[in-house]
């Protein structure tokens, strides 16, 4: 505890390091992953090579790509800028697949209904493909954003500061309180980013939530079905139709 | 008026969906296509909105060749109401419903509104508006999806086997409402469907159509009837089947329709003044007056 309290500003310095270094990289990986998923799932015969594609950049170690990115595109050996595109590369790896497997599980006959009511391409895509594929998406997310919090610390091996900076020095200075403050504030940065992630989805997909808030709510016999004459009529079938969803649960 | 003019349709793997088929559906009418799985009724129906283009030959749609229109635009212009309501799961039912018009530019405010209104027509309380579709029953969605269709007061209809999905009361209650819907509002429809009894109650004309995309016999209901043009349309229609030889008895005073079987399936109008009729009335209602006009009336036959 001694250390923590001489080491405290520090500490917050590395993990806010460390977020500014996880945030870019997952946000990057979906926008990258995003379209690639769609083109994967949308081109003729481009599923398997952009799948293969993103598994092989998955099988690159991480060590290694930290030399190749910087020779490749001439970020600075030790910047954070390397560590993004490290850590998007892996982000894009995993998360082209779950994007891929999200516009999968867009219905079809949804997509139809869509186009034939008169949306666009474009409106299609953004109002009703991507909204439809975004259950499928969050999940993908969330399993990157937990891997690149974690893989951040990696950096620290070669020299870019993060909270893994905490293992480093704590190993070599024989310091394990040092390495237990590291291992707790990533962990609690993956559960604090997971836990905004999700939220996101709540706030963005509101019709995710009905099971939970919205159909609580419903009413028994609520809002009901009109007669011919603004009557309502008793509505014995309705009662027996009206939880198709209910039932099949 | 929607016009077909010899359109075909042939798939790359040489299967003729349609073939060579002309047709005209008059203005504010309701035409049905009816036939089993594989006719091309589908096909030939998308055709209109151009999710299908015809391999040759030309759709009109008030004089106009689709062709030359754009899609988009096109399918706007034109309410589409599909099997199972086509739905939009992640939207509201409102938003459904005001899809085309915001589509279109509305405003939010003004789209929603729109909406409201066509909730009512088709018998939904506005209030369901704020819910999901998975939230309503199967003949509910149905409402929703003919709403939708409604949003930008097309002149023309197409109705895919909407009432495909749902049990047979609710689909009786939604062809009822439909009726009174096309009296109401005079659209030209076109309805496809594999359901004989859907095709006989809704259609002013009806085609039926054999594989392949060719019509077996076009007519008024009652032309299909009395005059089956050959074994297929009488086969397809079930005229020989028990059900529909029907015969009438007399029971406790009053004619009864009954079938080959001896099963009834109706009473003959004029012979029902009798208690049912008088004790229905009074239930729904709720009225002294159906009781006591059955009452009295219910001695009449008897005396």
């Amino acid at each position: 505890m001694k250390w923590l309290s001489q080491n405290y500003p520090q500490v917050v310095d590395l993990f806010l390091t460390h977020l500014a270094l996880s945030v870019p990289a997952i946000v990057a990986s979906l926008l990258i992953a995003v379209p690639l998923g769609w083109s994967a799932q949308h081109g003729r015969g481009l599923r398997g090579p952009v799948l293969v594609g993103v598994g092989l950049l998955y099988a690159i170690p991480s060590l290694p790509l930290f030399i190749i990115v910087p020779v490749l595109i001439g970020t600075p050996l030790r910047s954070s800028s390397t560590m993004i595109v490290v850590l998007t590369v892996y982000g894009v790896a995993v998360l082209v697949r779950s994007a891929a497997d999200a516009f999968a599980s867009v219905p079809a006959a949804t997509l139809d209904a869509a186009a034939a009511v008169g949306h666009t391409r474009w409106s299609s895509f953004w109002r009703v493909e991507l909204p439809l594929a975004g259950p499928v998406l969050l999940a993908g997310v969330r399993v990157i954003t937990v891997s690149t919090v974690s893989l951040v610390s990696v950096g620290a091996v070669i020299g870019i500061q993060s909270l893994g900076t905490l293992f480093t020095d704590g190993f070599q200075r024989g310091i394990r309180f040092e390495v237990l403050t590291g291992i707790v504030l990533i962990v609690a940065l993956a559960v604090l980013l997971d836990g905004l992630v999700v939220l996101a989805g709540r706030l963005l997909m509101p019709w995710t939530r009905r099971s939970a808030g919205i159909r609580g709510s419903r009413r028994r016999g609520g809002p009901g079905r009109r007669g011919d004459s603004g009557r309502v009529l008793a509505e014995p079938q309705l009662a027996g139709a009206a939880q198709p969803e209910g039932a099949s649960r | 008026m929607i016009e077909f003019r010899s359109v075909r349709k042939e798939y790359a793997d040489g299967t003729v969906a349609v073939g060579d088929l002309s047709l005209v559906v008059p203005e504010r009418s309701t035409t049905v296509l009816l036939g089993s799985s594989g006719c091309g009724k589908t096909t030939l129906l998308r055709m209109v909105n151009r999710m299908v283009d015809p391999t040759s030959g030309t759709v009109l749609v008030d004089g106009r060749d689709v062709k030359e229109q754009d899609r988009v635009r096109l399918r706007r212009s034109i309410g589409y109401v599909l099997q199972a309501g086509g739905l939009m799961p992640h939207r509201s039912v409102l938003d459904n419903v005001a899809t085309v018009p915001r589509l279109e530019g509305a405003t939010r405010r003004a789209a929603h509104a729109r909406a409201a209104e066509l909730l009512e027509v088709v018998g939904l309380d506005p209030a369901l508006g704020r819910r999901y579709p998975g939230q309503l029953s199967g003949g509910q969605q149905q409402r929703v999806g003919v709403a939708r269709a409604l949003g930008a007061d097309p002149d023309v209809l197409l109705m895919d086997e909407p009432f495909g999905a749902v049990d047979p009361i609710v689909r009786a209650d939604l062809q009822a409402e439909l009726r009174r819907l096309q009296a109401e509002l005079g659209k030209t429809v076109l309805f496809v469907t594999h359901d004989v009894d859907e095709a006989l109650r809704l259609g002013d004309e009806v085609v039926v159509l054999r594989s392949g995309g060719v019509v077996a016999q076009q007519g008024t209901p009652a032309e299909l009837v009395a005059a089956p043009a050959d074994d297929f349309v009488a086969d397809f229609l079930g005229l020989r089947s028990r059900q529909r030889q029907l015969s009438v008895r007399e029971q406790d005073g009053r004619r009864l329709v009954v079938d080959a079987d001896g099963r009834p399936v109706g009473v003959l109008e004029g012979s029902l003044e009798g208690s049912l009729e008088g004790s229905l009335e009074g239930s729904l209602e709720g009225s002294l007056e159906g009781s006591l006009e059955g009452s009295l009336e219910g001695e009449v036959p008897g005396a």
